[in-house]
């Protein structure tokens, strides 16, 4: 099987025409799986970490820590991400070791140009819900 | 249990935990080769059906027979009492006995593969679910195991390369004020172009009788003066 960064050779170039030419950078990091960083010029703080297993290819974007959120607003935005999840074109709210990420699943043999429309998606839909629901964080 | 079940278990205790207990290397292990064995028990079991099906409608035509053959018999037995011959009768009653004892072990043996070929059937339906159920669970496994030990390498890499995530609210402020100042300088730029750009130069010049478009207009006025002149001294 191709390696990660193999597969997503080019998507840089592709992302960054989809961007309006923004520079994109696509990094790997080091560790036991293969992680991917994609960081889209004026969108530093929140980069896209692309990784795959047998099943699928994620991608991920941070949010916020479980201590950044409000304490009393709480179960009302826990409530609010169920009911937005549907309604998210390409991605969904989820949990990874106490981080609140969006996050976008695709078919480990999706092509270059899915990979890269979710990834486009994946950060619009980040910024737009980080200013949506900026309202539950401290 | 599901394995969505076995998730929410672990998830209660400890999120690392998740990341370590279901992965299990050995366990994955285990399950594939589960799987394996589970694809080789159905594709005997369906050979094995085949062959247990086949015999279970010989023997049915055997009893068929075996019935209609008894019937003959008895018949038979019956014409030779009637003709007054017990001894006859006698020898036909004993080869219906055998017969009878016959069909009784036809009818078993036949009851016995219906019994074998509906076992082959559930064997085949469990291993079937079976196999879906650690297909499942393998690939939820190494999912999880994947989006965990991917999550570890990037907190590493963030704590290692000494920047730290700030907070959502920093970040959207951060991108906002550089989207903001993106729009600030593109309106500056407009500005600075009606104020001090090539237009507003020409615009300044325009005003003070100087440029192109003056002298033209100019220009043609003194034609049309020469012309009228012209004309004016042929009359």
């Amino acid at each position: 099987m191709k390696s990660l960064q193999e597969r997503l050779g080019g998507l840089d170039t592709v992302l960054s025409a989809r961007l309006g030419g923004a520079p994109v950078s696509l990094q790997p990091m080091p560790g036991e799986i293969p992680v991917i960083q994609t960081v889209i010029g004026g969108r530093e703080e929140l980069p896209i970490f692309i990784t795959a297993s047998d099943a699928q290819v994620l991608c991920i974007c941070y949010l916020w820590k479980d201590d950044e959120i409000v304490p009393e607003k709480r179960l009302e935005l826990l409530e609010l991400l169920l009911d937005l999840n549907p309604a998210i074109p390409l991605s969904s709210f989820g949990k990874v070791e106490g981080r609140y990420v969006l996050f976008g699943a695709l078919s480990r043999d999706a092509r270059i140009d899915d990979i890269a429309s979710d990834i486009v998606a994946l950060s619009d839909n980040a910024i737009d819900a980080l200013d949506a629901l900026s309202g539950y964080l401290s | 249990m599901s394995v969505i079940g076995k998730i929410v278990t672990l998830l209660r205790g400890s999120a690392r935990e998740l990341g370590e207990s279901i992965v299990d290397a050995n366990g994955v292990r285990i399950y594939e080769q589960e799987i394996r064995d589970a694809r080789d028990a159905i594709a005997q079991a369906k050979n094995d059906l085949a062959g247990v099906m086949a015999k279970e409608m010989q023997s049915a035509r055997e009893i068929e027979r075996m019935r209609a053959e008894i019937e003959r018999l008895e018949k038979l037995a019956v014409e030779a009492l009637n003709k007054g011959k017990p001894d006859l009768a006698e020898e036909v009653a004993a080869r219906i006995a055998e017969q009878e004892a016959e069909l009784e072990r036809q009818t078993q043996l036949h009851a016995d593969y219906a019994l074998q070929s509906n076992r082959l059937k559930d064997l085949i339906k469990t291993s079937e679910a079976k196999i879906r159920e650690h297909e499942r669970e393998v690939q939820m496994a190494k999912a999880t195991e994947s989006v965990y030990k991917a999550t570890q390498s990037i907190a590493d890499n963030i704590v290692s390369s000494g920047s730290k995530l700030v907070s959502a609210r920093e970040s959207l402020d951060r991108i906002k004020k550089r989207h903001e100042d993106l729009a600030d300088r593109m309106t500056a730029a407009d500005t600075l172009d009606r104020d001090l750009g090539t237009k507003a130069l020409e615009i300044k010049l325009a005003e003070a009788g100087i440029g192109e478009d003056i002298q033209r207009k100019s220009k043609v006025m003194a034609r049309i003066q020469a012309r009228q002149a012209a004309v004016e001294s042929k009359a």
